[in-house]
């Protein structure tokens, strides 16, 4: 059973999806990260989706679950890298994302994420 | 509209076969596993590519075939896409159609209103589908399951 590498930087999880997931390798990343977030106490998630060249209903609902599921557990998410074919087309589908923070790339997610947990007083 | 015919349903869009067209390379993959679905999405690019689509066209073509693949997987309980080529003059086009033998769709309107599932999906399925490509006609019946067709135009 192939799985989504997650990585631990600090207080922070980092994953970055490259591969096009199958809906059960989706539901696979989306419950090891919860599990995760709870076993390490991590204060925040960041996801980059740079490689992604399609994102449907279903992963949609996944990064939406994943920001959720992470608040309820006291972690701030961000998702960043996605790229403007796929903003486009997932808005036009009727998905917004309301509520998921997002960043252009890596590096300002990494500086977003960091404003959100002092914010969020972790 | 929905027209109906004893217990088949049609719903089509406006501009549907509107436009005299040839068709060819028309391809069949399978749709019963939620792999096939990445392996149809990664057929689907590639066909938008050859075609000379832009890079949203593409994103939107593959993501409309991606939901409407699930949805014959989760709904229809599996079944078979068709890919095909069309060519109308200058104009080049692609044309997916999903076929299943489920239970068919009893109210094509409602299925197609946004937030409208029967399932565990969040209902963008069908309607999301119909709004990222050009041209959209459903065909259900309880009998025979459910077609999709779909085409988009470069």
């Amino acid at each position: 059973m192939d799985r989504i590498p997650i990585l631990k930087m600090g207080e922070y999880l980092l994953v970055t999806i490259q591969v096009d997931m199958h809906d059960q390798l989706a539901l696979q990343l989306q419950d090891d990260l919860t599990q995760r977030i709870s076993r390490e106490s991590a204060s925040g998630v960041l996801i980059d989706i740079s490689s992604l060249d399609v994102v449907d209903s279903f992963i949609g609902r996944m990064i939406a679950n994943i920001s959720a599921m992470a608040r309820v557990l006291d972690a701030q998410t961000v998702v960043t890298g996605m790229r403007p074919a796929v903003a486009i087309t997932l808005v036009e589908l009727g998905m917004s994302l309301e509520g998921v923070h997002t960043a252009l790339n890596v590096e300002r997610g990494m500086a977003l994420l960091r404003r959100k947990v002092a914010a969020s007083g972790g | 509209m929905v027209e109906r015919s004893g217990s088949q349903r049609v719903f089509r869009t406006p501009g549907f076969g509107a436009v005299a067209s040839t068709t060819s390379q028309v391809d069949e993959l399978p749709l019963r596993r939620s792999e096939d679905i990445v392996r149809m999405r990664q057929v689907v690019r590639e066909r938008a590519v050859r075609l000379g689509f832009g890079l949203v066209d593409q994103t939107k073509i593959v993501t409309a075939a991606s939901e409407l693949a699930r949805n014959a997987l989760v709904y229809g309980g599996g079944g078979v896409v068709e890919v095909a080529d069309l060519s109308a003059g200058a104009r080049n086009g692609l044309r997916l159609t999903f076929v299943d033998r489920g239970p068919g769709i009893d109210d094509i309107q409602q299925a197609l209103k946004d937030g409208f599932t029967s399932g565990t999906g969040l209902g963008l399925g069908l309607g999301g589908a119909r709004r990222l490509a050009s041209d959209f006609a459903i065909e259900s019946s309880p009998d025979s399951g459910t077609r999709v067709t779909i085409v988009r135009w470069r």
